[in-house]
């Protein structure tokens, strides 16, 4: 919260608490979303979707759909010509060696076979929604339906069914990555322990479910789409490139998104290419708004991975190595390449110090659907694993749980460490800062660990109470390349207008950016209007993901309003005529200091002079008080923290009641206190509730058997507490604002941190039962605990 | 999905098995059946429109009868489409047995859903499996002993149960007293219930 933005501004409001710029407008319904839009000529689309999870499709008949009243067209994948093609790959596998990756990406319209329940097989246009529902029904399906590769080990079998034709196994990729000698790790340890693990992401539930209106204006010749997409810049060039039109004629809009979570990230959804496409054959604007039982199928999820993991320690408790072998569900396609397991690979090493690693992960394709990045994008599952073995290893040796953990912090002169492996952004895992011990022991502090464990669960126990307390670590990579821009600009009416190319889904860029370009220019955040997603505003950029928004466009935005400070000191200077050292720039004014009243200059005036009708903008100059600037981190910058909580267990319902959640994060210098609360607070609740209230189910069929908000169960504000936070703050060393991401750091840990306190609550481990999985849930915990009373 | 159950009909075992292979008395008995036309010696095409929980849908199907040993057993499978509320595919192993002048029929049932049926539905198929079948065995016993005429049941409006002694009673299981064996004998009743739906869908289909 100290560093500046630059030397010479004055830093007022980054750092600050400030409130959100975009609040007022959201919380008065002046925010306009997909589904607001009002265009001339506006049809309505609707998806006929695969009833089988695995089926060849023996024909299709639209006759009467395309007859039905009101239905201006129906189309297949017959229909799409040149257009049906298997997409592109968001994100091409990195260059491990000796890496296997198969590439099956999804196809706009299933032709031939369909490869989950809810693929889209057919799409109707009509003058309203209700019609082209209605018209869906007289559209007759031929399926004959196939084996289907539904539970994850199963599929991975030689003669498992095979989702793709020929690919025997269903190998997505398969991945092995190791550092220091594992082998000689286990012959040293003293102590070895070993436990298969399963950790079952739901999926992300926005408020507001996928969305897109396309408009096709044959007199300009432009195609312009509203999509609810975490990525507008790589959606436009990737629509561009699939509908053969250039770059510059397409133009997509992110407006205001109601939740990402990653979920909208997947640029080539099916949905928004035929949309695109339907727009463009038919020269009006269609629209297509996801239904909630939609987007339990047709967005994308996270899912299973299996791990047989074992951790090597020495008679201190020490970590000497850790073995892993991964089973990932891919689900039908692969699009985001290897992302999630990936992550989940990386994650496993922790906080901690571990000599030597040896991991493999196989990634098998099932008739399910997709899975791409979810908040914690496969960090929760490989947390999950190194957070269990440290517990169970503790155990072993007898060893207090926050002690293990003590033992083997990375130590704070270790930074920067290497560890030799590579991650998502194709760069060596790096942890470039980081000082954990400050961040375990607040933790410890806050949570009242001492007093809790020594004296207040075990009178609590002799009064018959269940009460456990959880405390695990984590960390979070970050920030990743491979750029973004901004483009900041003084207008004449003194207002600053910020651009970037990244997608807004809810997270306060309206502010920081705002925050960050105010203390610059000298003017209030409130003065500074962001616009983001709008690819005719900016062009460039990838996207919303991965905790990174804030490090890499927030350090262009520093780089391009420094500019734009540089050139309106100079001009200043000039109008003033005084050196541009002697120019200060404060409430929307360039005064010269110490300078009488009257020697000062309103910023809009300045850009009203920077761009003028005569003279001439001199050689090497630009015109405007306007600078583009790009940022482009070598990698990947590492957040960290603990969580704990305490929580009790009803004794007749195992039914859970949180009676303290700490956390205490460090994501390098913070911009906006409240955000990170924000963030922190919001991902907390989806770790709550993938630990313990929501799981996709899914029968022998790949049938998903909960897609209502009755079955799937989200928690809600009774059931996420009040937390205590607390922030410790080690600057990034990759960037120059030393900040690091927040987005995914609530939800990473909240699994392994679950399992911890309900098998303390209920004495699990001394009647020798493990808490292996997540979710769980007080079905699931009946059961663990039956099964302890059946053992002992 | 398996349900099994049984049922006591107060009608000859010949008469319960004519009446099984009538696709008027079939039509009737099936809840929601739109239409029901013999193809062949052993199958049946059928229009269904049933409703699961939210989901509404007009099931087309074909159901076909195997393993026929008359009077005593047959296997009635098939699948259902229906449209975009999904689809169904069952199958039920029915077995009559004399059981002095009235008739027991064994049945064991299993079903699958699809789609939107499995999706919003999955945790009411069992529940309306049992309303299903409560209707369907009670036109069925209706017709079977003349307490009802068919033609009484042939109309589209469903026919209200008979406040009257129920011409089909479930069998008294061995631990009849057991409020869980009761239970489960609903169950079943339901699964049967279903059965016939599913069974009406799937001969609904195509």
């Amino acid at each position: 919260m100290t560093a500046k933005p630059s030397a010479s501004a004055v830093n007022r409001y980054f750092g600050a608490p400030v409130t959100r710029n975009e609040d007022p407008a959201l919380l008065t319904g002046q925010a306009l979303f997909v589904d607001d839009l009002v265009l001339a000529d506006l049809w309505h689309a609707a998806f006929l979707r695969s009833p089988h999870a695995h089926a060849r499709i023996e024909s299709i008949d639209v006759s009467a759909a395309k007859a039905h009243d009101g239905v201006l067209a129906v189309y297949t994948a017959e229909d799409l010509g040149d257009f049906w093609q298997s997409v592109p790959l968001v994100v091409p596998p990195p260059p491990i060696p000796n890496s296997v990756f198969n590439k099956h990406t999804q196809v706009p319209l299933a032709k031939d076979k369909v490869r989950y329940a809810g693929e889209p097989v057919a799409l109707v246009v009509a003058e309203s929604r209700y019609v082209a529902e209605d018209a869906l029904a007289d559209i007759v399906v031929d399926y004959a339906p196939l084996p289907v590769a539904a539970d994850l080990e199963r599929s991975a079998a030689e003669d498992a069914p095979e989702v793709h034709d020929g690919l025997a196994g269903n190998v997505a990729a398969h991945v092995h990555q190791a550092k220091g000698d594992y082998a000689a790790a286990l012959a040293a340890a003293a102590t070895v322990v070993r436990r298969r693990f399963t950790y079952d992401h739901g999926m992300a539930q926005p408020m507001e479910t996928r969305g897109v209106v396309a408009q096709f204006d044959r007199k300009t010749r432009r195609l312009t789409v509203w999509a609810t997409t975490q990525a507008p810049a790589s959606l436009r060039t990737g629509l561009a490139a699939l509908l053969g039109l250039g770059e510059r004629d397409v133009r997509v809009v992110a407006p205001f998104v109601g939740g990402g979570f990653g979920a909208k990230l997947l640029m080539y959804y099916a949905e928004y290419l035929v949309i695109s496409w339907a727009a463009l054959q038919l020269g009006r604007a269609v629209k297509w708004i996801e239904d909630r039982g939609e987007h339990f199928l047709a967005t994308s999820q996270e899912r299973s991975q299996i791990h047989e993991a074992e951790m090597a320690l020495d008679e201190e408790g020490r970590i000497l190595g850790i073995k892993d072998v991964v089973l990932h569900d891919n689900g039908a396609y692969n699009p985001y390449g290897l992302t999630v397991p990936l992550n989940s690979q990386c994650s496993v090493l922790g906080l901690y110090d571990v000599p030597a690693y040896d991991s493999t992960f196989t990634a098998i394709f099932t008739n399910k659907p997709l899975v791409a990045p979810y908040r914690g994008a496969g960090r929760a599952h490989g947390t999950f694993v190194i957070e269990r073995l440290m517990d169970i290893a503790a155990r072993e040796l007898g060893l207090d749980r926050a002690e293990i953990r003590r033992r083997n912090l990375i130590p704070h002169d270790a930074f920067p460490v290497k560890q030799e492996i590579m991650f998502q952004d194709f760069a060596e895992l790096t942890y470039d800062s980081g000082n954990y011990a400050p961040v375990l022991e607040r933790t410890l502090e806050l949570i009242g660990y001492e007093a809790f464990v020594n004296e207040e669960q075990p009178a609590l126990r002799a009064a018959g109470r269940r009460v456990g307390l959880g405390l695990v670590c984590y960390i979070e990579g970050t920030g990743i390349g491979p750029y973004e821009g901004a483009r900041v600009q003084i207008q004449a009416n003194g207002r600053i207008a910020v651009a970037t190319g990244i997608g807004s889904q809810g997270q306060g860029h309206f502010t920081v950016f705002a925050q960050i370009a105010a203390d610059h220019l000298g003017v209030s955040p409130r003065e500074v209007d962001v616009t983001t997603g709008d690819t005719d505003q900016f062009y460039w950029g990838a996207g919303t993901f991965a905790s990174r928004g804030a490090v890499v466009a927030g350090n262009a935005v520093h780089e391009a309003a420094s500019a734009v400070r540089e050139k309106t000191l100079a001009l200043a200077a000039e109008h003033l005529g005084c050196a541009p050292s002697e120019v200060v720039l404060e409430d929307g004014m360039a005064k010269r200091a110490s300078g009488r009243p009257d020697e000062e200059i309103a910023l809009g005036a300045l850009a009203v002079l920077a761009n003028p009708m005569r003279g001439a903008v001199k050689p090497g100059t630009e015109p405007g008080l306007e600078a583009t600037r790009y940022f482009g981190p070598e990698g990947g910058t590492m957040a960290c923290g603990a969580h704990a909580m305490i929580v009790e267990v009803d004794p007749e319902t195992l039914m859970i009641e949180i009676k303290k959640f700490v956390v205490v994060h460090d994501c390098g210098t913070v911009i906006n206190p409240l955000l990170v609360e924000g963030q922190i607070h919001g991902g907390v609740a989806q770790g709550i509730g993938n630990a313990f209230y929501e799981h996709l189910v899914f029968d022998d069929d790949a049938q998903l058997l909960n897609a209502t908000f009755a079955d799937y169960l989200i928690p809600t504000s009774l059931d996420v507490p009040r937390m205590v936070l607390d922030h410790q703050v080690t600057p990034s060393t990759r960037n120059e604002l030393g900040i690091k991401g927040v987005g995914e750091a609530g939800a990473i840990p909240v699994g392994p941190l679950f399992a911890q306190a309900l098998e303390d609550a209920l004495e699990l481990p001394a009647r020798g039962v493990d808490v292996l999985e997540i979710p769980l849930s007080p079905n699931r915990l009946w059961e663990l605990v039956n099964e302890a009373s059946q053992d002992n | 999905m398996e349900l099994k159950g049984q049922q006591r009909i107060a009608a000859p075992r010949q008469k319960v098995w004519q009446s099984l292979n009538d696709p008027n008395v079939l039509k009737a008995c099936i809840p929601g059946c739109e239409s029901l036309t013999q193809d062949g010696d052993s199958a049946f095409d059928a229009v269904v429109r049933a409703k699961v929980g939210p989901v509404r849908a007009k099931f087309s199907g074909r159901v076909e009868l195997s393993d026929i040993r008359p009077p005593e057993s047959y296997r009635i499978s098939g699948q259902g489409k229906g449209g975009a509320a999904g689809v169904a595919k069952g199958s039920a192993q029915v077995s009559l047995a004399e059981d002095g002048d009235a008739t027991l029929l064994d049945y064991v049932v299993t079903a699958d859903v699809g789609g939107k049926l499995a999706q919003v539905g999955s945790r009411l198929v069992q529940s309306t499996a049992n309303k299903y079948a409560t209707d369907f065995f009670a036109r069925f016993g209706d017709i079977v002993t003349g307490a009802v005429p068919l033609e009484a049941l042939a109309g589209e409006a469903p026919v209200p149960a008979k406040a009257a002694a129920p011409a089909v009673t479930a069998a008294a299981p061995p631990a009849a007293a057991d409020a869980n064996t009761a239970h489960l004998r609903r169950l079943n009743w339901a699964l049967l219930a279903l059965v016939a739906v599913l069974i009406g869908y799937i001969l609904a289909t195509h």
